[in-house]
């Protein structure tokens, strides 16, 4: 489907769901609410229009003064039908996002490293902790009040540290 | 008969001992690769037929730790790495020696970030620095010159000696 079937086809499919469908840049885009995201999941990847069967990305924003802080993108291919979908989620900071690893088991590590980097939590995720970085880091690097000069070193640094051997 | 040998003095042929153990060991440079980044590929070709290390002597690379005298830290470290380097460097035998491959590995390089060591001589003695992003082969080879000259012009120990660090 192009782009703008996919956009049609949205609208009439989830009437009630308060997407916002729209076209960017040659894209089909959909932003949606939080709460039905997981029956969103599904009825994307099941439908025999959609069929959305590759999911290729997840990643976040971070708006620092906007007021749900991050937004959650998540990029969609469907290899039967040669087309793709964006679906942009607004969350804030202390709310979960459902875990889309129920529905595609590739979005579990992928889910980790947004976990990792932004510190969104996502609900229903079997095992949610740091994927990239080490148990002892404190924070999540990519967000924008991440001190852009802090270091977690784990072992002792002492400069230089050449012995005359 | 007591023994009149005292580490702090020097033992008699102590000149002949550095100069024939010192020109042993430099040409016999067994070499553990830790190969972490795109300066691998400078250090493949300067392994390889055209450059070939072989006619320095250190053709051989030992991928263990417990064979290996000098070891290559070929690229970035970061800092959940740096345990495992530190675990590989404690590993080896004595008498060994560390060179620093590129200028990720000798000072960070371009990344200056939450993850990366601002170069491995924070965490263990260097005891050559190759500069270069990455490195020319003609550079890695001056680089093994000089650690020739100074495993030639050190002190060495005949007999095995605990060593404090």
């Amino acid at each position: 489907m192009t782009p703008e079937e996919i956009v049609g086809r949205l609208n009439e499919h989830f009437p009630q769901a308060g997407l916002d469908n729209r076209v960017d840049k040659d894209h089909a885009v959909t932003v949606a609410p939080v709460d039905r995201l997981e029956e969103l999941f599904r009825e994307l990847r099941d439908d025999s229009e959609f069929r959305f069967d590759l999911f290729m990305d997840i990643t976040a924003v971070d708006w620092l003064e906007r007021a749900p802080r991050f937004d959650v993108v998540y990029h969609l291919y469907s290899t039967v039908h040669n087309h793709r979908l964006r679906i942009k989620v607004m969350v804030s900071e202390n709310k979960p996002v459902p875990s889309a690893s129920g529905v595609w088991v590739v979005a579990d590590p992928m889910e980790r490293e947004v976990w990792d980097m932004y510190g969104i939590k996502f609900s229903g995720h079997p095992n949610l902790t740091r994927l990239l970085l080490y148990e002892e880091f404190k924070g999540h690097p990519l967000r924008k009040d991440y001190p852009y000069d802090k270091r977690q070193p784990i072992l002792e640094e002492t400069w230089p540290s050449r012995d005359q051997g | 008969m007591e023994i009149s040998y005292k580490p702090q003095e020097k033992p008699p042929y102590q000149n002949a001992i550095d100069r024939i153990l010192g020109w042993g060991r430099k040409y016999s440079i067994f070499m553990y690769p830790f190969v972490t980044a795109c300066c691998g590929m400078e250090y493949m070709s300067v392994a390889s037929g055209h450059y070939d290390i072989d006619r320095f002597g250190a053709g051989l690379p030992r991928f263990s730790p417990r064979q290996a005298d000098v070891m290559l830290v070929v690229g970035t470290i970061n800092f959940k790495n740096s345990v495992v380097l530190r675990t590989v460097w404690d590993q080896m035998c004595e008498p060994k020696w560390c060179v620093a491959f590129g200028a990720c590995a000798s000072i960070g390089g371009p990344y200056n970030n939450y993850a990366t060591l601002q170069g491995i001589d924070r965490i263990l003695p260097v005891h050559v620095y190759i500069p270069g992003c990455p490195p020319r082969p003609e550079a890695v080879l001056d680089g093994l010159m000089k650690l020739q000259d100074m495993i030639q012009n050190q002190k060495h120990d005949l007999f095995w000696k605990k060593r404090e660090s």
